[in-house]
């Protein structure tokens, strides 16, 4: 089985990277967010070093979404979704596979970029690592729950927008816990690293313990 | 204990509350095929789900009984061909297959040796998307993983005449072997098949 899996991802690896989109499209929109924040907020450099954990965090989240929509979608259409639930693999399994392919392509690329995008928010190295720590934590919750949205909505053609809508509420505490540890290391910072960054922790674990069999759930209903 | 084969008892679909097939029951021996006719919308697709486990029964069983291999859970003892080829457009057909044979268990062909079999063994390098509607259409799982049972929803779709004999021959060659195979058919394939004709209740 173990085998059977690791074919699973890497054959989904090798979609994401012929569809050229998985990791460029997520790191493209990212800088596009990055570049246009310091113009619209302007040159204070206080400001944007307070703001630019969280504005990394929230370009993190739609750079997620992004490209979630078809993490199920493309399978039920050709038919790839069938032939994954007869392979004697359980469906919970294929999804974790699936997620951690998906994060592999687009959550890693993103983690990768986020030093370099900081320097746009004036963060100084201490605050880079804090929000590279937490991303690195927090992402892989981005995606599992997103994977519950996209499973429900691998039926509907234009499914983005409502997996967004289904999606971000549950990311807010991913998000708040995710900032309040990625800011923990700015000036003016008023609660300490590690209790956000370990909620963040157990908020990925929560989501990998529970998304695989909510998103499992669903798809068997699409099957239907 | 019955014979061996696959054994269809009581079996009833639903879909979305509403009942379509009801009360089906057949056995079908070991190196025989059953072809599933009817009008459109009469439930031959649903049929063939539910016999593949996909789609839950409302009522009844399906068992497959065949002496060998029976732990095996029933979806890893059948092949499923639906709309769908199961395949993805953006990778090579022999990426695919090997996929597939990997996922399915294995035992059977090797990719290059399937897609000879089917007539394409010049496009294991290329794209699916680039292969024509019946091109795609062969480029199946069927071949490269070993199971005894073929769940074929029109599987004629989008082939040309060759590739239709193909399709027989392949069939004919999987049932001698003691396979089986359930197919939902429109025009009728000229290979000796037990039928089902699903008419409105």
């Amino acid at each position: 089985m173990r085998g059977a899996l690791w074919a699973l991802f890497r054959r989904e690896v090798a979609v994401a990277r012929r569809l050229g989109g998985g990791g460029l499209t997520g790191v493209s929109f990212m800088l596009a967010l990055v570049i246009v924040v310091p113009f619209a907020v302007g040159p204070d450099l206080n400001l944007l070093r307070r703001i630019g954990p969280a504005m990394l965090w929230i370009a993190a989240l739609l750079a997620t979404l992004l490209g979630l929509d078809r993490l199920f979608q493309a399978d039920l259409e050709d038919g790839s979704l069938d032939a994954l639930r007869l392979g004697g693999v359980p469906l919970e399994l294929v999804v974790v596979v699936k997620c951690a392919a998906h994060w592999c392509t687009t959550g890693l690329p993103l983690l990768l970029v986020t030093p370099v995008f900081g320097l746009l928010f004036a963060l100084d190295g201490a605050a880079l690592a804090g929000v590279a720590a937490s991303l690195a934590v927090g992402t892989p919750a981005l995606t599992l729950v997103g994977a519950i949205g996209a499973a429900l909505t691998a039926g509907f053609r234009r499914g983005g927008l409502l997996l967004a809508v289904l999606t971000v509420p549950l990311a807010i505490p991913v998000l708040i816990f995710g900032v309040a540890a990625a800011g923990a290391a700015s000036p003016g910072a008023i609660v300490p690293f590690l209790m956000p960054f370990l909620v963040l922790c157990g908020l990925s674990l929560l989501a990998l313990a529970g998304a695989p069999f909510a998103a499992a759930a669903a798809l068997r209903l699409m099957g239907e | 204990m019955q014979d061996g084969g696959l054994h269809v008892r009581g079996l009833a679909v639903a879909r979305n509350g509403q009942p379509i097939l009801t009360d089906l029951g057949f056995t079908l021996a070991p190196g025989r095929a059953l072809a599933v006719t009817g009008p459109n919308g009469i439930g031959k697709s649903s049929l063939l789900r539910a016999l593949a486990g996909l789609l839950p029964p409302a009522a009844g069983e399906v068992a497959l009984r065949l002496g060998r291999d029976d732990d095996r859970a029933l979806g890893e003892r059948l092949h499923y061909l639906g709309h769908g080829n199961g395949a993805k457009a953006v990778l090579t057909a022999g990426t695919n297959l090997r996929f597939l044979r990997r996922w399915g268990g294995g035992g059977g062909l090797s990719p290059a040796e399937a897609l000879e079999a089917v007539g394409l063994g010049a496009c294991i390098d290329i794209p699916l998307g680039f292969l024509s509607a019946g091109q795609r259409r062969r480029v199946a799982g069927l071949l490269v993983a070993d199971r005894p049972l073929w769940l074929l929803d029109e599987p004629a779709t989008a082939l040309d005449r060759d590739a239709e004999a193909m399709l027989t021959d392949l069939l004919t060659r999987h049932l001698s072997s003691g396979g089986l195979a359930v197919l939902a058919l429109h025009a009728p394939l000229a290979l000796p098949m037990a039928q089902l004709r699903l008419s409105p209740a």
